[in-house]
């Protein structure tokens, strides 16, 4: 700050709790209705003041889901999502880190035509190219597996990049006394490169949980048996009977459910995240 | 830029990228032949009768009044968007880049609706806006504004694009006060001294100086409302009423899976590729020009 103008900073603070407020907004009202019973929700208006159904709800959706809308249990769908975000995060980590170790510490022939083979993957987002791609996890008998949950969504231009950026970084030297001590590639890999890689690894890390857990379009396509919907997936499914045949009170147990594991990684690693959000972006 | 020291293998760097080859190929590569191919014919839904028609496809999706439609339309949401979403985080980061304590609660009070699925996003907003049940257009009724979403199709065309401003605001926010927090304290001390005021600080110097940021999120935005959002139009307004929130990235998944119109969606799948890769271009001219800096 400049200049001492009290009447400007606290129009500052009063803006910014504004904001915050209208961006709570929806997840206070998604919380309370959480812990309402569905007669209370349906009342118009709804009370803005928390309920006493927390526990019961919570663990009505936990244990069976929607009866009405005849929905899987959400732990199962809690776990789903569990599996595919973390295999998709990791898949793409080793398989980014591996590719860039070879593009940077080898010269072969063809190896800048895979450079761009892998770069060019950055303008064909899943969204563009729906039908060939289900088509070919359908001819690969993977519809409705963790497999085919997963895999399609591992390859990662920008993981790749970020890593070579890094890489380019780490001193030459390094290389250089490996390569005297008669150090192999894997073992100057993962003596030096993983160990070095470590931060940059937690900052994609968080970007791509919250990524891996928040697909959407993908499962919706390639899942049609309960047991394998993700739990995003699953709060869809529950409101597609409209709004006389959806619980609220269990669709908004679910909604609190589904945004809590991302949003702890997000508030937990913050630092990490910020750092991911950059840097991935460059 | 190249390593200077290197090591010798004749198989290891093609072990080591060949699990990202694999997979590009079979999942990117291949599908996206197989779109580029298909969108040159003509099949039925069962895949009985395939026909050759060249260029037939495009030529009808370009005479359709419906896809035409839908260009205007993701062309009115991506501006909304975008306009909205950055005008409030620029507003927002401004605010909490000029406070002395306290920048960083709001930043961790603001960056969460990130980790915020799209398609969960849509469903905590028709929620609020439930024309039945809804708590907001309770309060709007109250000021003479009678909501229902599913009859109106500019309400809907409302409730998508604030439920996709609403998920896009950390992001905003997070790189505009990451811009503001490195233009020099003494810019701003200068013109302070020169007896330039807040207001006037700003649109000379603080403004200016981010336009790098902002233009880089204006891409981005525009990249996330045609791509990123479509759990939040699926799981909102699933394009209607009528056609009047369907966007192109809908309209292909409609056509291809709802539809089974083969050609056609391939059709709009390579219209698409061409988009992207008209944008990816130009951020990517933008980068190399900020790398110059």
């Amino acid at each position: 700050m400049v200049e001492k103008r009290p009447a400007l900073s606290a129009a500052a603070y009063a803006i910014l709790a504004l904001g915050v407020a209208i961006v709570a907004l929806p997840v206070y009202v998604t919380f309370v209705a959480s812990t309402q019973t569905l007669d209370q929700i349906l009342e118009v208006p709804m009370s803005l003041v928390p309920g006493t159904e927390l526990l019961a709800n919570y663990t009505a959706a936990l244990t069976s889901g929607s009866e009405r809308a005849a929905s899987a249990p959400v732990g199962r769908m809690m776990v789903v999502s569990l599996v595919v975000a973390l295999t998709v995060s990791f898949g793409k980590i080793v398989i980014s880190l591996l590719s860039a170790f070879a593009i940077v510490y080898f010269r072969f022939p063809l190896r800048m035509f895979f450079f761009w083979m892998i770069f060019v993957t950055l303008m064909l987002p899943v969204e563009v190219r729906i039908l060939p791609t289900y088509e070919v996890i359908a001819d690969l008998h993977l519809l409705n597996t963790y497999a085919g949950l997963t895999v399609p969504l591992i390859a990662s231009a920008t993981a790749t990049f970020l890593f070579r950026q890094f890489f380019m970084t780490i001193p030459d030297e390094l290389a250089e006394a490996a390569r005297i001590d008669g150090a192999s590639p894997m073992r100057f890999f993962w003596d030096v490169v993983v160990p070095l890689s470590r931060t940059n690894m937690a900052a994609l890390f968080v970007i791509l949980f919250i990524y891996g857990w928040n697909q959407y379009l993908w499962p919706l396509l390639i899942t049609t048996e309960e047991s394998m919907y993700t739990v995003v997936i699953g709060i869809r499914r529950m409101i597609a009977g409209g709004d006389a045949a959806t619980e609220w009170n269990i669709v908004m147990a679910t909604a609190m459910l589904a945004m809590l594991p991302p949003a702890l990684v997000v508030l937990l690693m913050q630092r990490w995240f910020v750092k991911g959000l950059v840097e991935t972006e460059k | 830029m190249e390593k200077r020291v290197v090591f010798r293998s004749r198989w290891l760097p093609y072990a080591l990228v060949a699990p990202q080859l694999a997979i590009t190929t079979a999942f990117f590569f291949w599908p996206a032949s197989q779109a580029l191919f298909q969108s040159l014919l003509l099949q039925d839904p069962f895949g009985t009768s395939v026909q050759f028609v060249g260029l037939e496809n495009f030529a009808h999706l370009f005479r359709d009044e419906g896809y035409l439609a839908s260009f205007r339309i993701t062309v009115v949401f991506s501006v909304l968007v975008a306009g909205i979403g950055l005008s409030f985080s620029l507003l927002l980061a401004v605010m909490a880049d000029h406070i002395v304590r306290g920048a960083l609660v709001f930043r961790t009070l603001l960056i969460w609706p990130y980790a915020v699925a799209p398609a969960i996003a849509g469903v905590l907003w028709i929620f609020l806006f439930s024309p039945a049940i809804g708590i907001l257009p309770y309060w709007l009724a109250k000021i003479g504004i009678h909501w229902n979403h599913l009859l109106d199709s500019r309400q809907a065309m409302t409730l998508v694009v604030i439920a996709a401003v609403w998920k896009q605001v950390s992001y905003n926010f997070l790189f505009f006060l990451a811009g503001l927090q490195s233009i020099p304290r003494s810019l701003i001390e200068a013109a302070a001294i020169d007896g330039a005021g807040p207001m006037r600080r700003f649109w000379t110097i603080v403004f200016p100086l981010l336009s790098p940021t902002t233009f880089f999120l204006l891409v981005v935005n525009i990249v996330y409302a045609f791509f990123d959002t479509f759990g939040i139009i699926d799981s909102a307004t699933q394009g209607g009423p009528g056609q009047s929130t369907t966007v192109l990235v809908y309209k292909v998944f409609q056509d291809g899976f709802k539809g089974l119109d083969l050609g056609s969606s391939a059709a709009q799948s390579v219209i698409l590729m061409a988009i992207v890769i008209g944008l990816t271009v130009v951020q990517f001219r933008y980068i190399e020009r900020k790398v110059q800096y």
